[in-house]
């Protein structure tokens, strides 16, 4: 009886191993292909290193005389965009959440609507955002902000519905048994359950606006990346430098402060 | 007020032709601890679900002091649940929440929004909720989040606040079955005096059958979704016992 019995342990059957295998030439063929498509040109790849020597040359020494003229009002432009548009995509963001989270709208057409809606928002890049933005409101912060906000409704929604989604059902079962009519069932029995996972996605979205509308500039709506535009195209480099770094500083900053007060949430 | 409950022709399927419930007839006085048992899947829970509406009839009446709750819908349903507490095996308390916020929360099938969310509740349930927290012996633990509590404190405030509902009838879903057995008898002990004390008649879904002949009047026996005993502890046989359960060797 026990003779018979398979005594041979094996991690895969034969069929895995050739698909794990199948599936690594896949991934290097992809590779090589994806080399081949975009088409090295050898002479500027040899002197890339001299270029990019040449460049920091006329980069140093940040023209740091540079930023109170034309870079500290620009800055600060920048975070107002980042933060007025955290700000309003949470207004879009959270009804669509709700429509999408299964557990809270049970309408599944109006689920998948709202959740086209949140990929369409993030499948658009912020640039290109800013690109309409710009066309349809004249190039300046107002672009800027709408630009953030509605890359930032498809982000925020999607992690804001999956928390939504996660909660217990438990509580909220205790509410629908006490009677509490829907807006007070979301307010004591929802909204504490999710409040940690709102705040912690506010800060990250925050974290990564800030990053984002630093380059907004470049097609013109507002921030700091209008003063990176305008000295990368009269080869300021002194300048630009100054501009970098004043990004790197204030991303540096917002990372900190985003760190410090989520320790203090969770 | 304490009020009668009667099921007339109570059924659920929760899949077409697979019967959880099966046409179940039972009338409860305006009073008392009535225990519901039967193994694991027999459809106590279902039953018990069914009265408030968390689970959907699929047949039948369920009518307290008179009125069917079954075809309600919405507000109407709304002001029916709230005459009837509810205590849960896992206690389904709002983790975040403190304890007093948790007891509050059994006002708000009464409380306009504004007030739940300034959190400006009124005198009266706030004294209410102060009495009641005195009663199942945690005066202490206001503030507390329910998060920081043992099971069995957790319990006592999902019994508190299921008393804040001031209900005309409690149930209570397994509400011993995630404790240890001394934490059970002291959680039953107090469910049982608060509620005579309170005149709010009890039904109880419990599997420990010694817990249920000790503190419930009337114990109902299910087997595969239909009532098999129904009758006081006293009248509880071995043979009964076995038709519940099926099987003889685990009675010793």
């Amino acid at each position: 009886m026990s003779a018979s019995l398979q005594r041979e342990w094996q991690r895969f059957t034969p069929q895995q191993r050739i698909g794990r295998w199948l599936l690594r030439m896949a991934i290097v063929a992809a590779c090589v292909w994806a080399v081949r498509t975009i088409e090295i040109i050898p002479e500027f790849l040899a002197d890339a290193p001299q270029q990019m020597a040449d460049l920091l040359i006329r980069m140093w020494p940040p023209n740091l005389g540079h930023y109170r003229g034309g870079v500290h009002d620009a800055l600060i432009e920048t975070l107002h965009i980042a933060t007025l548009g955290t700000v309003l995509s949470f207004t879009m963001a959270v009804p669509l959440a709700l429509l999408t989270a299964r557990n809270v709208c049970r309408f599944a057409p109006i689920n998948a609507l709202a959740n086209l809606l949140l990929v369409a928002s993030r499948s658009v890049n912020s640039l290109v955002w800013a690109l309409l933005f710009v066309a349809v409101f004249g190039p300046g912060a107002l672009a800027g902000v709408l630009a953030i906000a509605c890359r930032s409704v498809g982000f925020v929604g999607k992690l804001l519905a999956e928390a939504i989604e996660e909660t217990p059902r438990g509580p909220m079962e205790a509410m629908q048994a006490v009677g509490a009519p829907w807006g007070h069932s979301m307010m004591k029995g929802m909204w504490p359950q999710v409040q940690p996972a709102f705040w912690g996605i506010a800060l990250f979205r925050w974290d990564i606006n800030v990053r984002e509308s630093a380059v907004l500039g470049l097609v013109g709506a507002g921030g700091i990346g209008v003063a990176l535009d305008d000295a990368i195209n009269f080869f300021h480099w002194d300048r630009v430098a100054t501009i970098l770094l004043a990004i790197l500083v204030v991303v540096v900053i917002a990372e900190i402060v985003v760190t410090q007060i989520r320790k203090r949430l969770i | 007020m304490s009020a009668g409950l009667s099921l007339r022709g109570l059924s659920k399927s929760y899949v077409p032709g697979k019967p959880v419930l099966r046409d179940i007839s039972l009338d409860f006085a305006p009073e008392g601890v009535t225990a519901i048992i039967g193994p694991s899947g027999t459809g106590k829970s279902t039953l018990i679900r069914c009265i408030n509406r968390l689970v959907e009839p699929t047949g039948g009446k369920v009518l307290l002091d008179g009125q069917d709750l079954v075809p309600l819908r919405g507000r109407a349903l709304r002001l029916a649940r709230r005459r009837i507490g509810m205590v849960f095996q896992e206690y389904n308390l709002v983790e975040r929440l403190s304890v007093m916020e948790n007891l509050l929360s059994g006002r708000l099938g009464y409380v306009p929004l504004w007030r739940a969310w300034l959190r400006k509740y009124p005198e009266a349930d706030i004294a209410r909720a102060f009495d009641l927290l005195d009663a199942v012996g945690l005066p202490e633990h206001a503030t507390r989040r329910a998060d920081a509590l043992s099971g069995g404190q957790r319990q006592r405030v999902g019994i508190a606040r299921a008393l804040m509902q001031r209900p005309a009838l409690l149930l209570a879903d397994e509400p011993t079955s995630s404790l240890d057995p001394r934490t059970a008898v002291e959680v039953m002990e107090l469910l049982t005096t608060l509620t005579r004390r309170e005149q709010v008649p009890v039904i109880i879904n419990i599997h420990n059958v010694e817990l249920a002949k000790r503190y419930c009047g009337r114990i109902i026996g299910m087997h595969q979704g239909e009532v098999v005993f129904d009758g006081p502890p006293e009248a509880l046989q071995a043979s009964h016992l076995t038709l519940i359960y099926g099987g003889e060797g685990w009675q010793e």
